[in-house]
């Protein structure tokens, strides 16, 4: 017989639930009382494209040292799917534990010898306790979390509390809520033993927020300065404008007449979204609109409007998997290169690599400024799983005396004083232009916005040499670029090495443990997390001064090896590729065993990119 | 160089407008499009209509498509800025622009093309969300810059140059714009100025989504023997169901009209529209009758022009999402980042 896991404050439970079913709330609380509990919490929702029905997941680890990735494996199972229950069974990990509704018999076959198996008959118990069908399901949830309060030893006063604050805008709610818990709390203290997986008061939670990142990247819109939001719904990112929206309605007031200091239209596509994005951005607006890869393809044309014609716009892409049928609800970041260079011609483009919610939040501020400086789309690219998942993050900052910069705009004043107004000059060196907003001057820096026939004037022209002029020009602005944007984060090993790993976005959390877990085994190796695209020059030096470098991504493609290699020249064969691309977000313990393997450190066969 | 200035001297005794400036300062570059062109005739009525209304030429901003007539605001009003956007993408762009800077007023040059096929859907969202903006068609039922194709409103039966006959039905945009809510409707023709500037001088003063579709002959592909879009054929079929006169707030009104005949609707901005009936009882102000009538003489092939229909009381866009009296670009930072107490809040709320 398999020995049960025992273990304190680190462990991993999984809720398997029927969409629909109202167990989001009761999962929530859960997860909120433990964080109240001063132990960090990672939860990440796995569920399908439907409202009601098919099955979807919760997944909360538990992490005393701090671990925020997914850790892969199952410790406890909630299992209230009887659809998805022979998968969810074979998912925990052996000496784990299966917990279910025991209301009807269950054949002893359908169990799992090495897994310590719960039941609670919370039908049962949910059914002689109420008789409203609306009661019964909400409160079965209720009593579901009573019982694992108990089975987990979870502070009552805590859910108490949280149950109060959840039902503080209906308060009749309270008692019965509060009753239910007690219902699953005393049958299971009466009948079964607490769980080798405990919950411990700890103080590691600190001063840090839960938030998952549309919510802070639409916080950052609204401290970026953004007025204009224009979008077209797509999951996973809905609820970034839906934030935007909430954010507006309680900063974006006018005090005296209570009226809106922002515009939000639910656009009739994406393309119409991206036009008014591009349209208000052309009339001195701070704009945006948010979308996924899908959008992002229908964008395609606008995109490169922006680029050639100059045009400030922020798009936020919250990356998922596949076409409009393909894997919607699961994350990637698979929209890297169909970003970066976007487009029909020659295009480029800024993109911001954001590692979790307090990135979306600062880069989600900061893209509106480089969309103004340098004139062009700035994308900041989320994916599912940092977008749609509440993590924990270190608390919002602002500094109060950082002004906004709206970039080189030609004002009336400097065309009275006889400035030279070229739209398409290089004044400086820096590649980029002055423009003027419509209506600046009565008389002077008036001008036809088109694509790319003109010439340093904006007056039409389809001469080839000035075309390469312009063309020339844009490059030069472009790398202006890459010292505007966030510089790479090194980590370096505690010991020299020619080993590297490059990551970006939400890889982050994961690698973080991995690192830690490789460093406990005595392996070096450096990492780089790269925040931007164009890369500034640190991150050739990086790949420069390794032998082998590892770049950790979750799509099939390799999508930023492949731009690293071509905007770098690298060898490719210096850069291993690391995917995961199943639509589920990577683990530490992927990362750790495929670098492990790369660097021989474990003696098995070698798969994939390095058997070659 | 591929592109023309116009000479800016002039007559010293040209006419001047309230503000001072003549005919020639809402000029712009010389056209490019072919001789005889009907869209170079709704440059120079747009032109006209600019100045009589006393417009602060660089208080306006012209945006259009991609096709010949989105060439045209190049050809006019010189002191705006203008943005040639792409192919049926002008509503979006548009209504962006309008959504950042309120105060402006917002020109939306398109073509057939550009408005009924490629951007229909983008026509039809501008409409309803009544973007404040004077959109005008220049209709020729036909692609000019890639020469000769039907477009969307050719008429089903009418022949191209090359001979074929077009099966499909045709758009008729008047009638979408009346269905989709647009609170400012007309058509004509670009062969009847007298018709055409008080129109556009309406549209540019109305509040909210203004249409006119103009016809406007190709007489390069589209002015033949055979064809709806013709010289001949429109000047043979079109009647009109009124006259407007546009009446500036300020002037009074000296005009003399016989009673009866005459219909004044007072427009947000205090001008007055003075609407001479031509047709029988046509009533400009009733969206159900005007759709009907339309609907019935298109049966007997009339091309029915005039202001067709107006709301007195229109809204836009920005009255819908209740934006500030400030426009949304002149905002200061103050006014646009809470700061960081207001964080500290936030913060609290998600722990």
């Amino acid at each position: 017989m398999t020995r049960a896991i025992a273990a304190t404050n680190d462990f991993v439970v999984k809720f398997a639930n029927v969409n629909g079913s109202g167990s989001a709330s009761a999962n929530g609380l859960f997860v909120k009382a433990i964080l109240r509990m001063g132990v960090p919490v990672a939860a990440r929702n796995i569920f399908p494209s439907n409202i009601q029905g098919l099955p979807t997941w919760y997944e909360i680890r538990v992490s005393g040292q701090g671990w925020l990735g997914r850790r892969g494996g199952v410790d406890l199972m909630v299992a209230m799917n009887p659809q998805t229950w022979a998968r969810d069974l074979a998912e925990i990990e052996p000496g784990g534990y299966l917990f279910y509704d025991s209301t009807k018999p269950m054949q002893t076959d359908r169990f799992r010898e090495d897994v310590t198996v719960v039941g609670v008959p919370l039908t049962a118990l949910c059914n002689a306790a109420y008789v409203e069908p609306s009661k019964r399901k909400v409160l079965k949830n209720i009593i579901c979390l009573g019982a694992l309060t108990c089975l987990l030893g979870i502070e009552t006063a805590v859910v108490e509390a949280l149950l109060a604050e959840e039902y503080a805008s209906k308060p009749a709610l309270i008692p019965a809520n509060i009753e239910a818990m007690h219902i699953g709390f005393n049958y299971a203290r009466d009948h079964l033993a607490p769980l080798g997986l405990q919950l411990e008061r700890a103080n590691a939670v600190g001063d840090r927020i839960f938030v998952d990142g549309n919510t802070a990247a639409g916080l950052g819109a609204v401290y970026g300065g953004a007025t204009v939001c224009a979008w077209y719904p797509i999951t996973p990112s809905t609820s970034l404008a839906e934030a935007f929206t909430d954010y507006c309605g309680k900063l974006r007031h006018e005090p005296e007449t209570g009226k809106a200091r922002y515009a939000i239209v639910q656009a009739e596509d994406e393309i119409a979204s991206i036009g008014m994005v591009v349209g208000a951005g052309w009339n001195g607006a701070r704009a945006f609109t948010c979308t996924s890869g899908p959008g992002v393809s229908l964008m395609q044309e606008f995109i490169g409007l922006s680029y050639f014609a100059e045009i400030p716009a922020v798009i936020f892409d919250v990356q998922r998997g596949g076409p409009s049928t393909g894997m919607p609800t699961r994350t990637q970041q698979s929209d890297i290169l169909s970003t970066a260079y976007a487009s029909h011609g020659d295009t480029k483009h800024v993109l911001l690599l954001p590692e979790g919610p307090g990135e979306c939040f600062e880069m989600g501020a900061q893209a509106f400024d480089l969309a103004d400086r340098l004139q062009t789309t700035i994308f900041v690219m989320l994916a599912l799983d940092m977008g749609m998942n509440e993590w924990l993050t270190a608390p919002f900052k602002w500094d109060d005396s950082r002004p906004l910069d709206h970039g080189k705009v030609m004002t009336a004043e400097m065309l009275e004083a006889g400035a030279d107004f070229g739209r398409y000059k290089d004044v400086d060196g820096d590649g980029i232009p002055f423009r003027t907003l419509p209506a600046t001057h009565p008389s002077k820096g008036a001008y036809f916005t088109r694509g790319t026939s003109r010439d340093q004037y904006a007056r039409y022209t389809e001469e080839g040499a000035l075309y390469v002029d312009n063309m020339e020009r844009l490059l030069r602005k472009f790398d202006t670029a890459r010292s505007l944007v966030p510089a790479p984060i090194l980590r370096k090993a505690p010991r020299q090495t020619s080993y590297g790993v490059i990551y970006y976005g939400s890889t982050s959390p994961a690698m973080d443990e991995a690192l830690a877990g490789m460093e406990a085994r005595g392996l070096n190796v450096d990492a780089l997390r790269v925040r931007a695209f164009p890369f500034p020059g640190e991150v050739f030096d990086f790949i420069a001064h390794h032998e082998l470098v590892f770049v950790v991504e979750q799509n099939r493609d390799a999508q930023l090896r492949t731009l690293l290699i071509n905007e770098g020249g690298v060898d490719p064969a210096r850069l291993v590729k690391v995917l995961n691309y199943d639509g589920s977000p990577i683990t530490a313990r992927f990362i750790q065993g495929e670098l492990e393997r790369g660097m021989g450190a474990v003696d098995v066969n070698m798969t994939g990119e390095m058997a070659q | 160089m591929t592109y023309i200035v116009k000479p800016q001297f002039h007559h010293p005794s040209l006419p001047t407008n309230a503000l001072g400036f003549t005919r020639r300062d809402y000029e712009g570059k010389v056209s490019t499009l072919c001789a005889g062109c009907g869209h170079d005739s709704i440059s120079a009525a747009i032109v006209q209509a600019c100045f009589e209304i006393d417009l602060e030429p660089h208080r306006l901003a012209k945006l259009s498509g991609i096709g010949c007539s989105s060439k045209t605001p190049d050809y006019f009003l010189g002191a705006s800025h203008g943005f040639n956007t792409v192919h049926g993408r002008m509503p979006s762009v548009l209504t962006g622009a309008n959504l950042a800077n309120r105060d402006l007023i917002y020109l939306g040059v398109s073509g057939d093309g550009d408005s009924a096929s490629i951007g229909l859907g983008q026509f039809a969202h501008a409409m309803r969300r009544g973007v404040n903006m004077a959109y005008i068609v220049e209709n020729n039922g036909v692609y000019g810059l890639t020469k000769g194709q039907f477009s969307a409103t050719a008429d089903k039966g009418s022949k191209s140059k090359k001979g074929m006959v077009n099966s499909d039905s045709g758009i008729d945009l008047v009638a979408l714009a009346l269905q989709l809510g647009a609170t400012f409707v007309g058509r004509s023709f670009s062969g009847d100025k007298e018709q055409l500037t008080p129109l556009i001088k309406a549209a540019l003063t109305h509040k909210g989504a203004a249409f006119i579709d103009v016809l406007s002959p190709c007489v390069a592909f589209n002015n033949h023997k055979g064809s709806t879009k013709s010289f001949d054929w429109v000047r043979e079929h079109n009647e009109a169901v009124n006259r407007l006169d546009v009446i500036l707030g300020r002037a009074p009104v000296t005009a003399s009209y016989e009673p009866g005949s005459l219909v004044e609707v007072a427009q947000h901005d205090g001008s007055v529209l003075m609407l001479r009936k031509v047709a029988g009882d046509y009533d400009a102000t009733d969206r159900g009758r005007a759709m009907t009538y339309l609907q019935e003489r298109q049966a007997v092939g009339e091309i029915v022009t005039g202001l067709l229909y107006v709301d007195p009381e229109s809204e836009d866009l920005h009255d819908a999402l209740d934006t500030v009296s400030k426009p949304l670009n002149a905002l200061s930072d103050a006014e646009l980042t809470p700061g960081s107490s207001a964080l500290d809040k936030i913060n609290a709320a998600l722990r």
